[in-house]
């Protein structure tokens, strides 16, 4: 339990306002208390507005809480001898429209600004942005192109592999997906969730589509203007679909059809979050029913 | 980070000068500026001060913004004072080596800084009471007659809008793009001048990539609604001349003349 404990990263009863002391004054967080723990695969719902960006930022310290504690390891992140340098490379986080961040003139220069800049060799940042570029898909033909040069996706995979580069123990991603068609979306999604299970990777999954959050997470937090909603497994929170419907968040539509279902007499298991696991009950209820 | 910043200076409040025609403002605030060259006397300083505080109450604005336009010509203001203190002859009043203070410079020191804050005051309330979009409507307006020199009026109203337009979207992206990189361990605060400079590489390439990208945008965007540049443009909010601004010119140039008038009477 207590080597747990030091894995993890805590937010204690975070309050976060913006622009203090301006006519702009707002709160964006109230009393927010949370647990991640290495390995977890977490998605971040709400709705836009509702703190999720400044939640992902405390995390990693690019934000300061107006009150409450963020504790990484046990340690609190404000402390005056804290390294956040070294805080920004265990919790990666990947912004929105990461794409937007590309510099470098070769593909593999980018993925080492990273590396660099925590002070590793040229040859050491080279072998650790060759190993993120594999880990996101990225072919080694590429490595010489100019980022720019890249598709869409194909840049967004870069500039992942920037942040993995870092060799992070927990990796934040903004909406991932946004701006992506179909295959690209899927295609980054199954790379984030293979970095998930083969490298432990504790990912925290910022999204506003359901399906991807249902498909992949193992537990949801929701935000509603900038409180926390709920903090459980997906079909725990999906089960309050009404509420977060008033939310603004919509839950998976299949959790939409099976109450639809069950309100019409067919017994089906309402906790279904996949479209798989949906099929199967629908298929186990019209069996019996027949 | 950089979220602070306001561009422009406009302070929104609900007052008269607030509601002005920006024509009449920016012509208001120019004959304003000239009538602080018309007089010389204690008088005139009289008259220009009751004129300038009656305008600042009527426009709402709390007296410390309008000090701070004087911060920025401190220095300037500074030296200003010094030269005219020592450099212009008369009757010695005090000796310090081989400086000696006037009582004319001392006259001329003291009136000079006055003109010069009076000045700043007065278009600080403009600024302050305007917002540039209005501001940049209202200048469209009152050149619109150099368009018989051939000058681009309309064009440059249009790039002085979109300029600002900017503005506020270019420091979003910079605040974005430079927590996108401190996330990448990227340090723009320690080392010397040439390490600082390097470090802005990062933060500047991808911020000129945005601009472009989004100019390029805008341009499709502009092509695609049949923006031809050129005059006889109409307008959503077309400015317009109310009862309020045939009342503002009046007094406007009631107190020049009453300085005129004054300044007559007292030679």
């Amino acid at each position: 339990m207590e080597n747990q404990y030091k894995m993890s990263l805590k937010l204690e009863q975070i309050n976060y306002i913006y622009g203090t002391h301006t006519a702009y004054e707002m709160q964006a967080l109230t009393d927010i208390s949370l647990e991640i723990h290495k390995g977890e695969f977490i998605g971040v719902i709400g709705h836009t507005g509702s703190g999720k960006s400044t939640l992902m930022q405390l995390l990693n310290g690019l934000e300061k809480p107006s009150s409450g504690r963020v504790l990484f390891e046990g340690k609190d992140i404000w402390a005056e001898d804290f390294d956040r340098k070294m805080l920004r490379s265990k919790v990666g986080l990947v912004f929105q429209y990461p794409e937007h961040q590309l510099f470098e003139t070769d593909v593999l220069s980018d993925v080492c600004f990273g590396p660099r800049n925590l002070g590793c060799s040229l040859e050491e940042a080279r072998e650790r942005a060759k190993k993120a570029l594999a880990m996101t898909g990225i072919d080694e033909k590429y490595f010489a192109d100019s980022p720019f040069d890249l598709s869409g996706g194909q840049k967004r995979r870069v500039a992942i592999a920037g942040v993995l580069a870092m060799q992070p123990d927990y990796l934040i991603l903004d909406e991932p997906t946004a701006g992506l068609d179909p295959k690209g979306r899927d295609e980054i999604l199954e790379q984030i969730a293979k970095l998930h299970r083969e490298n432990g990777i504790a990912v925290l999954l910022v999204s506003h589509s359901m399906e991807d959050v249902a498909n992949y997470v193992d537990r949801i937090i929701a935000l509603n203007q900038g409180r926390l909603m709920y903090d459980d497994v997906p079909k725990a929170v999906f089960a309050h679909y009404r509420e977060l419907a008033e939310a603004g968040l919509a839950a998976p539509n299949v959790t939409h059809i099976l109450h639809s279902l069950r309100e019409r007499g067919f017994d089906v298991d309402t906790e279904a979050v996949t479209v798989e696991d949906a099929r199967d009950t629908i298929l186990k209820a019209m069996e019996k029913s027949v | 980070m950089i979220r602070d910043i306001t561009i422009g200076q406009y302070y929104p409040a609900e007052s008269v000068l607030h509601r002005l025609d920006p024509r009449t403002k920016i012509l208001c605030t120019l004959l304003y500026i000239i009538s602080l060259f018309l007089f010389q006397e204690w008088t005139g300083y009289l008259i220009a001060t009751v004129f300038l505080c009656t305008a600042i109450l009527l426009s709402k604005v709390p007296v410390t913004f309008i000090f701070r336009g004087v911060k920025a010509i401190m220095v300037l203001l500074v030296i200003t004072v010094v030269f005219n203190l020592f450099l212009i002859p008369g009757e010695p009043v005090v000796r310090i080596w081989k400086l000696t203070i006037t009582d004319q410079g001392i006259r001329t020191a003291v009136f000079t800084a006055f003109r010069l804050i009076y000045l700043i005051f007065g278009s600080s309330l403009m600024t302050l009471t305007t917002t540039p979009n209005q501001l940049t409507d209202g200048l469209e307006r009152l050149l619109g007659p150099l368009r018989v020199f051939r000058v681009p009026v309309s064009e440059l109203a249009m790039m002085m809008s979109i300029a600002l337009r900017f503005i506020p979207i270019l420091l979003e992206e910079t605040d974005k793009i430079m927590k996108a990189q401190t996330a990448r361990g990227a340090d723009f605060e320690s080392g010397n001048m040439i390490k600082k400079a390097k470090s802005l590489v990062p933060l500047l390439v991808p911020l000129f990539v945005s601009a472009f990208r989004r100019a390029a945008d805008l341009a499709m965007a502009m092509e695609a609604r049949c923006y031809r540049g050129g005059s006889g443009r109409t307008k959503m909010k077309p400015l317009a001349y109310g009862r309020r601004d045939a009342f503002a010119y009046l007094i406007t140039v009631a107190y020049l003349l009453l300085l005129i008038g004054v300044m007559r009477f007292t030679k």
